[in-house]
């Protein structure tokens, strides 16, 4: 008798998911954050329609912001045959030079993230946006449904969820209504990690430690990514060896120090840490309650 | 802690390797608040490392703040997720959970006890290979614990743990702990469990969650954590007959025809052979495809690609089944099913059922009795309302592929969807079929009035307008019926003056005629209303007897008796028709308000004042008449 591990279950629910949704929706797709969920959420994605190709696009909402090696990394996908990537940057945005330091990190995010995802599901008309987000991440989202419903203001109720029975999920929208899909909502950090051992998959390089410039302010060390990084007066970049535990707008993500080089040793690194994911993500402190309330207003 | 969580790190690769070999265990939580439910999960994970530095540090300033143990770490607050639901201390929905031990990864869904969340429950069951049943030392077993257990045992759970909780109130006193658990057993023992582990618990000093108690000497069973840790679910889906639900075609090229699925039950090896359901077509399995390799065998949970030997013709929605025991084909059914909307389930009415990876549409034919959720008593009623249980028989519009809910949860278990909202608005579970596919005689559907209304989306009345000839009963009546179509309703008008040139055109104007004339009109307009129209009948009808005998004709609420009234002088001025002119001058005899009475409805369902209101305006005090009525919208 065969006997499934945790990995092969949830990676089996996974893709049974994404089978889901290309199958009953009519224009999905896939948000592609470039991030380590995105790229095992790509991995599924393969493995789900092998020997075709992925019957849905990846999408990027780029917010001019990330760091250069996530780009690069996203653009090496380019050459597969097999995904169709289209990249949205909001260009209002971008006109009125809304950024991190100019406008702070909430109306960046809003504006440059929240509302571009907006303005992208808009303008292809997309019913279905698939993401990587768990339901470890964070308190609110552990109640998140895996097919969740939205209006066609994007607004998530949480009040006004449909049940989930079984693997049966109801794919059924209005015109102009969509739904956001969580083919990962079951996994946690550490099945990821062990994941994307157990296969082999490629992530962007900033997961793992090397010497790289960074400055601390309010405790959390940012990386110096480029010269739109405005210094203090007397700040210095120093040369750190420190690495990512997740990835996003460079002068929002905390860098951690780490020795970390290998994917054993990002595991083990983290068996030993005592602090949670989100914890470098400046989005998450503003308010008790505030990733509740992104959600509500569209975030992912 | 305790062994749990704690890596040898000596060498990692080893270590990694053996955390890779982990297995998955889903289990739902049933209690209240109050049973110390959300506590007990906040300490497994605290135990287990699931919480980070960090976290804890929130969870010591949202304590202070929120939390109901003075200084002490709450650690329910760890569970209640929703902002709404810190504030006002309940758990309102379904939440996930996850931790892992070195053997297990633990998928937890944490449900609110309350009654009116019977729906959450279930759907937390839906997924769950054992259940923790909470109970209060203090209190022992309730009509909640009654209704948790009977909500999980429905929904297919074997396994269940008893965790009699706050055992440290009661001084862990094992009197107390042998009781209860013997009322448990007791009550328990028709539910179909297979086993019941009942430990006693305090989630709050943490007795027998991860360690033995000192204070529970008394008690040789494992702790909670060992329990969950090391119990063998008995899980016989590999040796069931093979099952896979076809979800996608793959078909890249002209060389590759693929049906991608999940195996729900058995297993799948090439050669082996298939039958693909409803249409009962058979060949032989040639690949299991996945990325990477194509695999010696695909069993039960994996989610894989099939290639057959033969072209046969396979759509999502269809089920590849093993050839010598494949599953069953109705299109009718008798179920169980839990309510989950406000809306009650109305027999008759037309529904979208998803089973597999199918969606069909469904009526509930009958449903023959209410399941009370606390008391297991059957109770009569035609409907079930929110949160509500009840056995119903369902028809379908095509035949699918099924197996009882009992003998296999993924190919047994529906949910129900609601045409208007595509809300998910029931969950059921086939009991078995009420006719086989290979039945020749088709059981003829009980179609009657009420479900040729509902697939109209309406209920059927009789619009009777009365009133003299040239008070505007026709003109009312035909704007009506614009209205009425314009959204969509389905319905007739029938008027004096085209009756009587057909079906009526052998009776004159005579009192005898009058009254047949009547009679008859009043039996084709319920012929209508059993058809599920709505009728306008447009007819003079001066005769209160008459109409009485109309009305006496449908049922009661479906004759709406319309009183379009002008005075005698107003009708005879318009004389649209000339009419009046040449009853005045005798050239036509019996005309009503001339020679022959109008006998007013003394007490109409409505009364137009058709000499002050416009037809327009008429027309649209009926219809929001109708709608206040809920005979129309919706």
């Amino acid at each position: 008798m065969t006997t499934l591990t945790h990995l092969d279950r949830l990676e089996a629910e996974s893709i049974h998911i994404l089978r889901e949704v290309a199958a009953s929706m009519q224009n999905p797709v896939m948000m592609y954050s470039i991030g380590k969920d995105s790229s095992v959420l790509l991995h599924l994605a393969r493995k789900a329609f092998h020997p075709g190709p992925i019957p849905f696009p990846l999408l990027h909402v780029d917010t001019t912001w990330k760091f250069r090696e996530m780009i690069a990394f996203r653009d090496a996908l380019k050459d597969d045959p097999n995904i169709d990537l289209l990249v949205h940057i909001n260009e209002e945005g971008v006109e009125q030079g809304v950024g991190p330091f100019s406008h702070g990190s909430a109306v960046h995010t809003d504006i440059m993230k929240t509302q571009s995802l907006k303005q992208a599901l808009t303008k292809y008309k997309f019913d279905a946006a698939i993401g990587g987000a768990r339901r470890d991440e964070e308190k609110s989202r552990a109640k998140e449904r895996i097919f969740s419903f939205r209006s066609a203001q994007h607004r998530w109720d949480p009040k006004n969820q449909r049940p989930e029975l079984w693997s049966l999920y109801n794919a059924r929208i209005k015109p102009g209504e969509s739904v956001r899909v969580f083919p990962i909502s079951n996994w946690t950090e550490l099945d990821i990690w062990q994941y994307i051992y157990q296969e082999n998959i490629d992530i962007v390089p900033l997961y793992f430690a090397d010497e790289r410039p960074v400055v601390e302010r309010d405790g959390i060390m940012v990386m110096v990514d480029d010269d739109r990084l405005p210094l203090e007066p007397g700040e210095k970049p120093e040369m750190k060896k420190v690495r990512f535990r997740t990835l996003g707008c460079y002068p929002l993500t905390g860098a951690v120090e780490s020795e970390a080089s290998s994917i054993t040793e990002i595991i083990e690194e983290m068996l030993r840490t005592t602090t949670s994911e989100r914890e470098g993500r400046a989005i998450d402190k503003d308010a008790p309650a505030s990733m509740e309330m992104k959600k509500q207003e569209g975030y992912f | 802690m305790d062994g749990y969580a704690a890596p040898d790190f000596a060498n990692i690769e080893e270590y990694l390797d053996s955390q890779l070999k982990k297995s998955l265990l889903r289990f739902i939580t049933c209690g209240s608040v109050d049973d110390g439910k959300s506590t007990l999960i906040g300490r497994l994970l605290y135990e287990s490392k699931m919480i980070f530095d960090d976290q804890l540090a929130s969870l010591k300033n949202e304590s202070k703040k929120f939390g109901t143990q003075g200084e002490e770490i709450d650690f329910a607050l760890l569970v209640d997720g929703l902002a709404a639901e810190r504030e006002q201390g309940i758990t309102i929905d379904v939440a996930y959970r996850f931790f892992s031990t070195d053997r297990r990864k633990f998928i937890v869904a944490d449900t609110p006890g309350h009654e009116q969340y019977t729906r959450n429950m279930a759907t937390g069951a839906s997924t769950a290979d054992l259940a923790i049943v909470m109970i209060d030392a203090r209190k022992g077993v309730l009509t909640q614990t009654r209704r948790h257990s009977f909500i999980v045992s429905l929904l297919g759970i074997r396994n269940v743990v008893l965790c009699i909780n706050k055992m440290d109130l009661v001084g862990y006193d094992r009197d107390v702990f042998d009781e209860i658990e013997a009322d448990y057993r007791d009550f328990a023992s028709d539910f179909g469990f297979e086993h019941i582990q009942a430990i006693p618990v305090s989630a709050l000093a943490g007795d027998n969650v991860v360690t033995s108690s000192e204070n529970t000497l008394w008690y040789d069973g494992p702790p909670l954590m060992e329990y969950l840790d090391t119990v063998e679910i008995a899980s016989d889906a590999q040796e069931q007959p093979f099952r896979m639900p076809v979800q996608w075609v793959n078909r890249p090229n002209l060389d590759f025809r693929g049906f991608a699925g999940q195996v729900v039950s058995g297993t799948i090896k090439p050669g082996d052979g298939v039958r693909s359901l409803p249409s009962g077509k058979t060949s032989k399995v040639a690949r299991v495809v996945t990325m990477g390799n194509d695999l010696d065998e695909a069993v039960e949970g994996q989610s894989v690609t099939l290639t057959l030997e033969d072209e046969i013709d396979i759509s999502r929605g269809d089920v590849i089944c093993a050839d010598k025991s494949p599953a069953e084909v109705s299109d009718q059914f008798q179920t169980t099913m839990i309510w989950m909307s406000d809306s009650p389930m109305l027999p008759g009415r037309s529904y979208v059922m998803k089973i597999g990876a199918r969606e069909c549409q469904m009526q509930v034919t009958e449903q023959r009795h209410r399941i009370d959720v606390n008391t297991r008593a059957h109770e009569a009623a035609k409907t079930l309302g929110l949160n509500e249980i009840g056995v119903v028989n369902v028809a379908l519009d095509r035949e699918v592929a099924f197996d009882p809910y009992d003998i296999n949860r993924r190919m047994g278990g529906f949910i129900v969807i609601d045409r208007m909202t595509n809300e998910t608005v029931g969950l059921g579970l086939i009991n078995f079929a009420l006719r086989r596919a290979s039945n020749i005689h088709r059981q003829s559907l009980d179609v009657g009035k009420d479900l040729r209304a509902s697939m109209k989306g309406q209920k059927p009345v009789m619009l009777w307008f009365t009133g003299l000839s040239g008070a505007g009963k026709s003109t009312v009546a035909n704007l009506v019926e614009k209205r009425l179509a314009a959204m969509g309703k389905h319905t007739y008008t029938l008027d004096g003056d085209n009756v009587r040139h057909g079906l009526n055109n052998d009776l004159g104007f005579t009192d005898a005629d009058r009254v047949e004339n009547i009679r008859r009109v009043g039996e084709v307009a319920k012929l209508m209303l059993d058809a599920g129209l709505i009728v306008l009948v447009s007819f003079i009808s001066p005769f209160r007897a008459e109409r009485r005998i109309v009305r006496q004709m449908v049922e009661d609420g479906e004759f709406w008796e319309v009183f379009v009234d002008v005075p005698l002088d107003v009708a005879e001025s318009r004389d649209v028709k000339g009419l009046y002119k040449k009853a005045r001058a005798g050239e036509i005899k019996n005309f009503t308000g001339i020679d022959s009475p109008y006998e007013a409805p003394t007490d109409p369902e409505m009364h137009i004042d058709a000499d002050k209101m416009a037809p327009e305006e008429a027309a649209e005090l009926i219809i929001s008449r109708l709608e206040q009525a809920g005979l129309i919208g919706g």
